[in-house]
């Protein structure tokens, strides 16, 4: 995957990275390298000095319970909706691919909530399951104190897990759809003439074929799902109620800017980067192997 | 295919619909309740035939969150990122496929790296920098002592000083800075045959006309997909924009979808709060709808 054919002078070539090395440098770099020297100060909020204090903000926040109950909560909130979103979208995505009359429609429609903002789908799933309006409302009538997501913390975290599978079964839906396209007609046609019938071939045929679009989505998806849940979370119950759905990124914001505990917010910055990157390290280990390049 | 099975495709057609029904009924729920007035919208069962203060509610929704300069403002970033994603992604790629410099690979990891971090994690210290971008430039010359040296020699304290923080720039430029794009064109770069760079070379253009005349326009659907992708991503931000606006002149539509959360106590205005979710839906489902057909065909490579 190396050019034969290059332009020569290397100082011409290096300018064309230039913007993007200071682009990063200055918002990445920069950016990373002060979170992890804040997270072994004491930071004084708005620029009061600090005071070196190794280790002693990860031994703080690890012996809060808060900590742990925001990791357990972003455990659950990871894996349900991951599983939701994943198990829907290739179900959906494998009918599709079917190719029967009018599959074409839902092809098209599986595709929109990709465009939705995360905010803006939390506060359309914030009013479907109000318990004081609406179907939920109706629900509570006959069976009083069945749904409230405002006090019982179980309701809350289902809230946010539909708001987020809901999103992703879109995103998940379309990667499913191209990889089963990519698996060659007469593979599944010769196995149709052997006998073989269709879920016998979804099984022993596509769904071994699709297994590393199975496994990138589902890193993609865990990965989203402590990032992109801070919209979720802020609009549709702000960590509440009683810190329940208090997910790693929410508790890093408010500790952060809310409570202006610099030092606490960035060692939890730390290892959430640390959870992340091994997750992308096991991707890529499992990835790199397939890219071909021509 | 080629067997007959009716009972599967039955049950096929059943579920599919059942995935049909389950995407398109927020919007269509939203839609609705977007038409309703305070008492109908709060009617337990919420009635399911529309209303008939659609034009109404989206007026008032309108102007109670001043929408109109936020969709300006989230056009302007969510331009701003995907123009600045596709040019800088486009230019380092080039960088990285088409020159031979010692660092090349260097540079390779160091971009490589910024997308394993996305800015939820790293935001409170990024927040820091785009407070003052240059930052990390005083503590470089204060570190070699070079601000030494030129307090020295010319009594002039340096207090490198650039405030980005509610400005266009401070919204867009810590969103560009990762590498999204810059693998999408590397791995097209690399499928660009060598006879057109060698033909192209004979002929006497250099590199900035190579990457001009002729990468450029081969990339086009690169750069169209690139710019989709990103324009959608940077509309949908939410954290970034909700930190670093804090006068409302620089906010955005969707960080403004919070002041309509319908308070507590009084009856909850959720027809406006729908009618606003509406509006901030719109745009990127029509980016969406406008860009499926290509989208989907670039996704889905279909070769059968």
């Amino acid at each position: 995957m190396e050019k034969r054919v290059t332009f020569g002078r290397w100082t011409i070539g290096i300018l064309f990275a230039v913007p993007q090395l200071l682009l990063i440098f200055t918002f990445f770099y920069w950016p990373a390298g002060q979170a992890v020297y804040w997270s072994l100060t004491l930071q004084q909020p708005w620029g009061g000095g600090n005071i070196w204090v190794g280790l002693d903000n990860f031994r703080s926040i690890l012996a809060n319970a808060d900590y742990w109950n925001s990791i357990t909560a972003s455990m659950i909130f990871a894996g349900i909706s991951t599983g939701l979103a994943m198990i829907i979208a290739l179900v959906l995505a494998a009918l599709t691919d079917r190719q029967l009359a009018g599959s074409w429609l839902y092809r098209v429609v599986l595709i929109w909530p990709y465009g939705i903002a995360a905010p803006a789908l939390a506060l359309a799933f914030r009013f479907i399951l109000a318990p004081e309006a609406g179907f939920m409302a109706a629900v509570n009538k006959f069976w009083p104190g069945f749904w409230d997501p405002g006090l019982n913390g179980a309701d809350a975290m289902a809230s946010v897990i539909i708001a987020f599978s809901w999103k992703y079964v879109g995103y998940n839906f379309i990667f499913f759809l191209a990889a089963l396209q990519a698996i060659p007609r007469s593979l599944i046609e010769a196995a149709a003439m052997d006998g073989s019938g269709v879920v016998r071939r979804f099984w022993d045929i596509q769904f071994p074929l699709i297994t590393p679009t199975i496994f990138f989505l589902l890193v993609i998806n865990i990965t989203e799902s402590f990032q992109d849940s801070f919209g979720i979370v802020d609009i549709m119950t702000a960590g509440g109620p009683a810190n329940a759905t208090n997910l790693m990124v929410y508790k890093i914001y408010s500790d952060g800017f809310k409570g202006l505990d610099y030092s606490g917010a960035a060692a939890q910055s730390i290892i959430l980067m640390l959870l992340i990157v091994l997750l992308t390290i096991v991707q890529f280990r499992f990835i790199e192997r397939r890219v071909h390049y021509r | 295919m080629v067997e007959r099975t009716p009972i599967l495709n039955f049950f096929t057609h059943l579920i599919l619909f059942a995935g049909f029904v389950f995407c398109v009924a927020p919007f269509v729920i939203v839609a609705i309740a977007a038409s309703h007035n305070l008492k109908d919208v709060n009617d337990v069962p919420m009635s399911l035939l529309p209303g008939s203060d659609f034009w109404v509610n989206i007026k008032t929704a309108w102007t109670t969150a001043d929408l109109g300069p936020k969709l300006f403002n989230s056009f302007i970033m969510a331009f701003g990122v995907a123009a600045g994603k596709v040019i800088v992604s486009a230019l380092t790629a080039f960088s990285i496929v088409y020159f031979r410099y010692p660092g090349r690979m260097l540079i390779f990891w160091l971009i490589f790296i910024t997308l394993m971090l996305p800015l939820e994690v790293r935001i409170v210290p990024t927040y820091a920098v785009v407070a003052n971008v240059l930052d990390p430039y005083q503590a470089i010359m204060d570190l070699t002592g070079l601000s030494w040296l030129i307090q020295k020699i010319s009594g002039v304290q340096v207090q490198l000083s650039l405030g980005l923080l509610n400005s266009y720039s401070g919204l867009i430029l810590p969103l560009v800075a990762t590498a999204t794009g810059t693998f999408l064109y590397r791995q097209f770069f690399l499928t660009v045959p060598d006879e057109l760079t060698e033909a192209a070379r004979m002929d006497g253009a250099g590199a900035l006309r190579f990457f001009v005349d002729i990468l450029l326009p081969l990339s086009r659907n690169n750069m169209a997909a690139l710019g989709t992708i990103m324009f959608l991503w940077a509309w949908n931000q939410y954290l970034w924009p909700l930190l670093i606006t804090t006068d409302q002149s620089h906010a955005m539509a969707v960080t403004e979808l919070k002041q309509l959360i319908p308070n507590v106590g009084g009856a909850p205005e959720w027809h406006i709060a729908m009618a606003g979710t509406l509006i901030i839906m719109v745009p990127p489902m029509i980016v969406v709808v406008l860009m499926q057909r290509w989208f989907v065909r670039g996704l889905i490579a279909t070769e059968k």
